[in-house]
């Protein structure tokens, strides 16, 4: 095949990403790494370097609009994503370490997880926080933001911050070693564990992952890993594929979508599992 | 107030850095900007773990990137380090709001991001 088919290919299959990562309510970068691990013949160590590319542009494009309406909280983002930071510039240097089969071995069981998490995790629109937590109140986490949809201010705070903050430490050694995005751990963890409202969840989460992923680029990008022959297209495609997914948003069926993609993730995650265990 | 500032600087930036994108991309492609690595040899190359792809295409680490800014494939790499960036330039932007306000707990968790991000991007924290 011809080099510059590629990243036509590329470009036609992350806009078809943007699109259905948007229906699922998933980010792009979940959804890239696999698929492009298993299909694509570029080494992982590349694929990871744009996924996490993906992620953090996906994140940035979304990010100024969330934090002018006050969905977003820097509040709430600022300590977890100080500490997923660090987490994730270690896992970026344990993944450029590790060899290709243990990288597709733990990316497959990871992906097969999250796939797992997608289909079970419950969601809860406002939880109730019943005693903020003492770590959460000195952080200043806490605040309102006015929810458009039901036309009232939403007070929140948060609890259990200190095992918040494990739980982020670790989604960051994930997010820079598989260069994943985060977004599917995020927001259980702001909403399940913290008891953070919903929407604020998912905005905040862009927010953090942001600032995370950040880190992480700048390992692969200092280690040579960064191709713009793969990185280039796949962003273009994903924000053109996420615009064209947003206005799909009212008309198409998102429950057949988000079990689609979670048998794409199965597909893929499998298939990068088997990749590690060499079969 | 900060979120909106913060808000301000990440939408100039990321706008900046995705024009450059398109621009270099396309200039790159049609080879109207000679690559640092032929085209044609992409494909041989891209199979490879990401040490020996350096040592056989003569890719630079760290910041060297810079010295080959005049190459179509490393002109894409402003917009790239643009986005990874922007982060850093929006933290600094904050941290004399907090301070003017008293906040400085909020001040010093801003601050070690910064230094965070610093440490990432200077490669200072290369291990293995």
């Amino acid at each position: 095949m011809e080099w510059w088919l590629w990243p036509i290919a590329l470009f036609a299959i992350t806009f078809a990403m943007g699109i259905v990562a948007v229906l699922a309510g998933v980010g792009g970068g979940v959804l890239f790494v696999p698929i492009v691990g298993a299909f694509f013949p570029f080494h992982l160590d590349f694929v990871r370097a744009a996924g996490l590319l993906l992620a953090l542009t996906g994140a940035l494009s979304a990010a100024p609009a969330l934090l002018t309406s006050g969905l977003a909280s820097l509040r709430l983002a600022m300590p977890l994503a100080l500490v997923g930071s660090v987490t994730s510039i270690v896992g970026a240097h344990i993944g450029l370490s590790l060899p290709a089969q243990a990288v597709q071995l733990a990316l497959g069981i990871t992906i097969l997880a999250i796939a797992l998490i997608m289909w079970r995790a419950g969601r809860s629109e406002h939880p109730e926080v019943a005693q903020p937590d003492t770590l959460g109140l000195a952080l200043g986490m806490h605040g309102s933001y006015h929810d458009a949809a039901s036309g009232r201010d939403v007070r929140w705070s948060v609890q259990r911050t200190p095992a918040a903050f494990v739980v982020f430490a670790f989604i960051g050694l994930l997010a820079g070693m598989f260069g994943l995005g985060a977004g599917w751990a995020n927001v259980p963890a702001f909403n399940l564990l913290m008891g953070a409202p919903l929407k604020l969840s998912v905005a905040t989460s862009g927010l953090l992952l942001s600032v995370v992923d950040s880190s992480a680029a700048w390992v692969y990008l200092n280690r040579g890993a960064v191709l713009p022959i793969l990185v280039v297209p796949s962003i273009i495609g994903v924000m053109l594929g996420a615009k064209i997914g947003a206005r799909l948003l009212r008309v198409a069926p998102a429950l057949l979508v988000r079990r689609i993609v979670l048998a794409v993730l199965l597909i893929a995650g499998g298939r990068a599992l088997l990749r590690g265990l060499a079969f | 107030m900060e979120q909106q500032i913060y808000a301000r600087w990440l939408v100039i930036g990321t706008r900046i850095g995705l024009a450059w994108l398109v621009v270099s991309f396309a200039l790159y492609m049609l080879a109207l900007v000679d690559p640092h690595v032929p085209h044609q040899d992409l494909p041989r190359l891209w199979t490879l773990p990401v040490d020996q792809y350096v040592a056989a295409s003569g890719a630079p680490t760290g910041w060297n990137w810079i010295t080959l800014l005049h190459r179509g494939d490393y002109l894409n790499f402003i917009g790239v380090a643009l986005f990874a960036g922007i982060s850093v330039l929006c933290y600094a932007r904050i941290v004399p709001l907090f301070i003017a306000r008293g906040e400085r707990g909020r001040a010093l968790i801003a601050v070690l991001q910064i230094l965070v991000l610093v440490a990432a991007a200077s490669g200072v924290l290369i291990v293995g």
